[in-house]
């Protein structure tokens, strides 16, 4: 039998019984179509969370306190609570370490801020020039913190767009003003640009003043909270965290690395920690819509073994006629393939339809990528082939002689 | 050319055994047309599926054409059956959704025959089978006499050895049923076709020129109709 003669006897097949085959492709494109749509809206959330994390800085190592642990005290407070870490630690690595590109250290914490009639309670980073640069922060009036303002211990101030709404409502003029951070008075000098995010650790929900000035005037030390450091590129950020792990070990005059007071991160690490979680999130979405996918193949091989049966005669007859049961068996596989193949195709459409609905009327972002519209083409002929098989074979198998008495 | 030796079926189920045949032997040479007669139960239609190398005997050699079929696998009795036997059934078994043609050219779908090809000959076959015209009609469009035409023309497009009809009138009116007989008595002189016929009327036996009577699994009387019914329609 040659092909074209059986896609011409499938498509037959197929065309002579619309409606039943039209609702079993049904059940195919609501399987596919929601797999598709699922892991878009995995791949979407992976997509917006993987954005979120380069937008607080690309390639970027950040260094922070490890634990605070007092003598004789089993209490921790917790990472990050340490003051382990000081500006002498920042200059070494900027000196020392030769693929840091820019280096800055913050010491950050929350203060009540009061400017004229309204108040409010924010995050106020100390921090110097290179900030912008590493911590991918852009200015949208007047201008950052300069070297200048750090090395003079100005009190000058730069606003983060919602602190800004705040404190002085959107319409207001901001720039010049004074505000007052833990009864220090700061001259407002800038206003960032809005990052997106929202709620707790928003970065658009903050105040930048020099670090020197915070650090003589609000915090009272000269520890740093976090020093943040850019790499050249992404290969070298692994050589990075290790040149400032053993720079700071020596600096600390620690030699076993579990006892350090320090932890060193890697953008790369905390983007994977996240991407691990979001891909779970994904499996598990696409699993749900998997078992729809199932029920559709199952309702393929119930229209199959109807059809089978259905047409138990003129399997008698083709058997009677010279057809093998080679011949038998890839007729009725390649209908539930054909059918399966269909229903895939129009199910990449809907899932594309109802991604783009839910981008569209839920706000969720959403990505068809080409590898989930191959898998779906995948699986849905795999599908046909699985869910085939069994009647293509009861048809096969059929005694020639007892399918032509059928009745 | 057929020969059948000492043929026996047995059909066991469960620990039952049922002797369909016992020891049929007869040869049909190329050129008869002969009916196998029997009642209802005699064993004609278990002679047919052996015939029709749609079934293998428990026991004898069956040859056709000189080669020995019985001990053949299931695909290899396929190729016998594509490449040298027609059907035509009581119940036509044409395929309804399909057009006149496309029902006649079915057998060569599985020769691998090109589809040109194919209806070429299928028209050819139409014609000699006495159907001249509504060729691109549904089969299920078409009256009963014209329906077994199309089965007739289908079980000859191959040019097999032997068409084997198994009780070709059976679901039809005297009159088209008289049509049908004509058919195969002009392929017999004119084409000098091998023509099986299986009936348990004596009055369609009487159409062949040899008569095969099968009771209870023997063949019991070999009869030469000499006083044979000669049917001769304008179609």
């Amino acid at each position: 039998m040659k092909i074209n003669d059986l896609f011409q006897e499938t498509f037959s097949a197929i065309n002579s019984n619309k409606a039943r085959s039209g609702l079993t492709i049904l059940g195919i494109v609501i399987g596919i179509g929601s797999v598709i749509a699922m892991i878009s809206i995995g791949q979407g959330a992976q997509n917006s969370i993987q954005a979120s994390i380069q937008s607080i800085g690309s390639n970027l190592v950040l260094v922070m306190p490890g634990f605070q642990s007092g003598v004789g005290t089993q209490v921790s407070s917790g990472r990050g609570s340490a003051q382990t870490l000081t500006q002498a630690d920042a200059d070494a690595i900027k000196t020392d370490i030769l693929f840091a590109k820019a280096v800055a250290p913050e010491i950050s914490r929350r203060y009540q801020v009061t400017a004229k009639s309204r108040n409010t309670n924010t995050q106020v980073v100390g921090t110097v020039a290179a900030y912008p640069e590493v911590r991918n922060v852009q200015i949208d009036t007047g201008s950052f913190i300069s070297d200048q303002n750090v090395s003079s211990l100005s009190k000058v101030a730069v606003l983060g767009p919602t602190t800004r709404d705040d404190l002085f409502g959107s319409s207001t003029e901001a720039i010049g003003q004074t505000i007052r951070i833990n009864k220090v008075n700061f001259k407002i000098i800038g206003i960032t640009k809005t990052k997106g995010g929202t709620g707790f650790g928003s970065q658009d929900d903050m105040i930048f003043v020099p670090l020197s000035t915070a650090q003589r005037f609000l915090a009272g030390n000269t520890y740093v909270t976090t020093i943040s450091v850019e790499a050249d590129n992404q290969n070298d950020m692994a050589t990075i965290q290790q040149q400032i792990t053993d720079l700071l070990l020596q600096r600390h005059n620690i030699s076993n690395v579990q006892l350090a007071d320090f932890q060193v991160l890697n953008q790369q690490d905390i983007a994977q920690t996240a991407s691990s979680v979001t891909n779970t999130l994904a499996i598990l979405l696409a699993s749900i819509a998997g078992i729809s996918l199932i029920v559709g193949g199952i309702g393929i091989m119930n229209m199959m073994l109807t059809t089978v049966t259905e047409r138990t005669r003129e399997i008698g007859l083709r058997k009677a006629i010279g057809a093998k049961k080679k011949d038998i068996s890839l007729q009725f596989l390649s209908e539930s393939v054909m059918l399966t193949f269909l229903g895939g195709l129009f199910g990449v459409f809907l899932g594309w339809i109802l991604a783009f609905c839910v981008t569209q009327f839920a706000g969720i972002a959403t990505k068809v990528s080409l590898s989930s519209v191959l898998l779906a083409f995948g699986v849905s002929a795999a599908i046909g082939i699985i869910f085939g098989y069994y009647p293509a074979r009861r048809a096969a198998n059929l005694n020639p002689i007892e399918a032509l008495r059928y009745e | 050319m057929i020969e059948c030796k000492n043929i026996t079926k047995i059909y066991k189920s469960g620990s039952v055994e049922t002797t369909a045949l016992k020891n049929v032997s007869f040869k049909i040479t190329d050129g008869e047309f002969v009916a196998i007669m029997g009642p209802s139960g005699s064993g004609k239609s278990t002679l047919m599926h052996i015939l029709g190398c749609l079934d293998t005997p428990t026991n004898g050699s069956y040859s056709l054409d000189n080669q020995d079929v019985a001990k053949m696998s299931d695909d290899e009795l396929a190729d016998i059956r594509k490449n040298k036997i027609g059907f035509v059934f009581q119940s036509f078994n044409l395929l309804p959704r399909a057009t006149v043609l496309r029902n006649v050219a079915l057998p060569l779908v599985y020769a691998g025959i090109p589809r040109a090809q194919r209806e070429e000959k299928a028209k050819q076959v139409l014609l000699s089978a006495g159907l001249t015209k509504d060729w691109d009609h549904l089969s299920n469009q078409l009256s009963g006499g014209q329906m077994q035409r199309v089965a007739i023309a289908r079980a000859l497009i191959t040019n097999p050895a032997i068409v084997l009809a198994d009780e070709p009138t059976g679901n039809l009116d005297t009159k088209t049923g008289e049509i049908v007989l004509d058919t195969f008595q002009q392929l017999n002189t004119k084409e000098k076709r091998t023509i099986v016929l299986i009936t348990h009327e004596r009055y369609v036996a009487e159409h062949a020129s040899r008569i095969l009577h099968i009771l209870d699994g023997e063949i019991v009387e070999d009869e030469k109709n000499i006083q044979r019914r000669i049917l001769n329609h304008k179609s």
